[in-house]
């Protein structure tokens, strides 16, 4: 789960990482009123939207009067914001940070996440900071230090200082730095997250080191016990068909194919789409409909599938093991009746009850399309949507 | 023969007494000699009570020291999952399985880093098997999880897997060929688990009644990587590798907690890449798997 920037920063604050003053909003109007009680001359207005890159998108400018605040405020608000993470559609931003204009020396980058390699906690640290971190790591990896934390342990004072002077921080500046990568880490176990990423960090005239951005994501699987993470959610900056699956517990993703795919298991369903591109088509989306699924999560997931207008027809790929083949077909033949279907639909059966399940898509008069493999189901797909 | 696990094995149900626990211990109990190979249930609050004829005990170390178990199986929820696991290790078994999926991150972090500390220590090795997995089996011999026992067949072939299906698939297609299965294994989806693709393996290499391998991976970490490097230098027996996820977009969760690509390395093409250097008779159609390996043999 993402959240905003503003959001984040509470958080940072909470564990006691230093924040420029900011304020949230929605409204112009609102705008305006947090730059006046923010005082001073300079001001950011920062679109909030889950995406990365908003300052190149025109999402973040930097206004020396109350005038300029209630111009960008309004260039902003409502917009369209294409950054490379959004897609060409763009997002809608629909909130606002007014901050309180930083004394920039320097800008850094530190980030904390979880190195599945040796199973630890990963936090890095370059003197690179306000650039794209992927960017660096490719050209020239030896500008970032890494230490691994042993969580049993923590992050010890001589990772952080390690990290403090590899990164090339500011001499003075140093012990406040180290105060803060500790800090990270606290705020990263704490919370569950799988990325908490400060680009930039900076240091001030006077020393002072600053979180100027903040980007978390958590762990999904840990939201049960992160009451107050899960309330940051907004849902606005999420697909509306994701969150739609998610209620019947089917995990969903949208991709930019016209070939539905309704698979039981992640990795099956990755290779059912990978076998619809081998054989000259694209995969519209991923769907896992899991171990347990009854008539209704299937009808559901047809329901989703079908709503994308792109989608020219449906592959149906299941392996019944403890799910069992007739109970999917009863569920295809009562999902395809109820959605009306007008698309061609090729189901692929194998493993527990098949003879049962081919037969009840048989028997239910439909123009269901059966195929023993994969390769087989992908190849008849294709051609029917051809 | 077969690797960790044959007809031999004592077992402890954790989570014995929940609706998924008591679902697959029944099917597990069906399968070849499961009624001798399950011998405990743990549930601490209904410790003297028996469920199919298994008696349950309050501890782990108790069920262990009253039947000579070695194995224990996990369905206990994500809460208390790596509580349970933990449990195990402290008991000094062999080899824990857990099913469960959906375990926080930090929950795996921590136990692992435990496990190390205590084998650094001196302590008994205990080897995880997942979390979230479909188990693992020996054909003819015992099944411990939720795999379909009857699309099996006992053989000469190691199968393993971070999927669950994708591993019925392969061992689905091998018997409808004729080779039957020596064990397959599910390592499970999640992004810190126990056994890699590499110590399944070193496992298949050193057994000697397996005679080939269908290994399956998918996008996200270095797993598959390392285990393929490892083959290059040490693996005697021919590999057949499929990695899912050719498809799938960069910074998406694919379901599986750890199908994420996040950067250049754990793509399926860098994967599949490494695998045909390390020797690997690698194929992007998922439907030929067994094919390829007949081939070979």
């Amino acid at each position: 789960m993402k959240i905003h920037e503003y959001q984040g920063k509470q958080i940072l604050k909470k564990f006691g990482v230093t924040v420029p003053r900011g304020i949230h909003c929605t409204t112009v109007d609102d705008a305006v009123k947090a730059a006046e009680t923010l005082g001073g001359k300079v001001w950011v207005v920062k679109a909030q939207i889950h995406a990365g890159g908003r300052g190149k998108g025109g999402g973040v400018k930097v206004a020396t009067s109350l005038e300029k605040v209630r111009e960008y405020a309004s260039q902003i608000l409502g917009m369209q914001l294409i950054t490379h993470q959004t897609g060409p559609e763009g997002q809608k931003v629909r909130h606002l940070l007014i901050e309180e204009g930083a004394d920039i020396k320097h800008e850094y980058y530190v980030a904390a996440l979880t190195d599945r390699a040796t199973q630890s906690v990963a936090i890095m640290a370059s003197y690179e900071g306000g650039m794209d971190i992927e960017e660096v790591a490719h050209k020239t990896p030896e500008k970032i230090v890494k230490v691994f934390v042993n969580p049993l342990v923590g992050l010890t004072d001589e990772q952080a200082l390690t990290l403090a002077k590899g990164m090339g921080m500011n001499e003075a500046s140093i012990p406040q730095c180290v105060d803060t990568l500790k800090k990270l880490y606290t705020c990263y176990m704490e919370t569950d997250a799988s990325l908490a990423e400060i680009n930039p960090l900076i240091h001030e005239g006077d020393g002072t080191v600053k979180a100027l951005d903040a980007k978390f994501n958590f762990d999904s699987n840990a939201l049960y016990r992160q009451e107050e993470i899960v309330a940051m959610r907004d849902l606005d900056e999420e697909d509306a068909d994701e969150i739609e699956a998610s209620k019947f517990d089917l995990a969903y993703i949208s991709l930019d194919g016209n070939i539905g795919c309704l698979v039981n298991g992640a990795g099956l369903a990755m290779a059912t789409m990978d076998t619809i591109k081998l054989f000259g088509a694209e995969p519209a989306n991923f769907l896992d409909v899991g171990g347990g699924a009854t008539t209704e999560k299937v009808t559901e997931a047809f329901k989703i599938m079908l709503k994308n207008p792109k989608v020219k027809g449906i592959l149906v790929n299941i392996f019944g093991g403890i799910m069992k083949c007739d109970t999917i077909a009863t569920g295809v033949v009562a999902a395809a009746r109820e959605t009306h279907l007008s698309v061609p639909l090729v189901v692929r059966m194998k493993g527990t009850n098949e003879d049962m399940g081919k037969q009840i898509l048989k028997d239910s008069g439909l123009p269901i399309i059966s195929a023993d493999s994969m390769a087989e189901a992908a190849t008849k797909i294709v051609a029917a949507v051809k | 023969m077969s690797i960790f696990i044959n007809k031999n094995t004592r077992i402890i149900t954790q989570g014995i007494t929940g609706k998924t626990g008591q679902f697959h211990t029944e099917k597990c109990q069906e399968y070849a000699n499961g009624k001798e190979c399950f011998v405990a249930g743990v549930n601490p609050k209904k410790a003297g009570e028996s469920i199919f004829n298994i008696p349950i005990y309050a501890s782990v170390k108790e069920a262990a020291a009253e039947t000579g178990a070695t194995v224990s199986v996990i369905y206990v929820p994500p809460p208390g999952a790596a509580a349970a696991i933990w449990e195990a290790v402290e008991a000094d078994l062999d080899l824990a399985i857990c099913i469960t999926e959906g375990i926080p991150v930090r929950d795996m972090l921590i136990l692992r880093n435990k496990m190390k500390a205590k084998e650094a220590a001196g302590g008994k090795k205990t080897l995880l098997l997942g979390p979230n997995c479909p188990g693992l089996i020996t054909p003819d011999e015992v099944k411990i999880g939720i795999m379909p026992g009857h699309i099996h067949r006992k053989g000469r072939i190691g199968v393993v897997s971070r999927s669950g299906t994708l591993t019925y698939e392969a061992v689905g297609q091998l018997t409808e060929i004729g080779l039957g299965q020596s064990s397959a294994v599910g390592i499970g989806g999640d992004p810190i688990n126990g056994l890699k693709h590499i110590d399944v393996m070193k496992a298949f290499n050193d057994d000697p009644d397996t005679d080939a391998v269908i290994m399956i991976g998918e996008i996200g970490g270095p797993d598959e990587a390392e285990a393929a490097q490892w083959c290059k230098e040490n693996m005697k027996k021919p590999i057949v590798g499929f990695i899912a996820g050719v498809t799938a977009p960069a910074g998406k969760r694919m379901g599986h907690a750890g199908a994420l690509i996040s950067g250049g390395a754990d793509t399926a093409d860098a994967k599949l890449a490494i695998m045909e250097e390390c020797g690997f008779k690698v194929t992007r159609n998922p439907s030929e798997m067994a094919k390829l390996l007949k081939a070979m043999l």
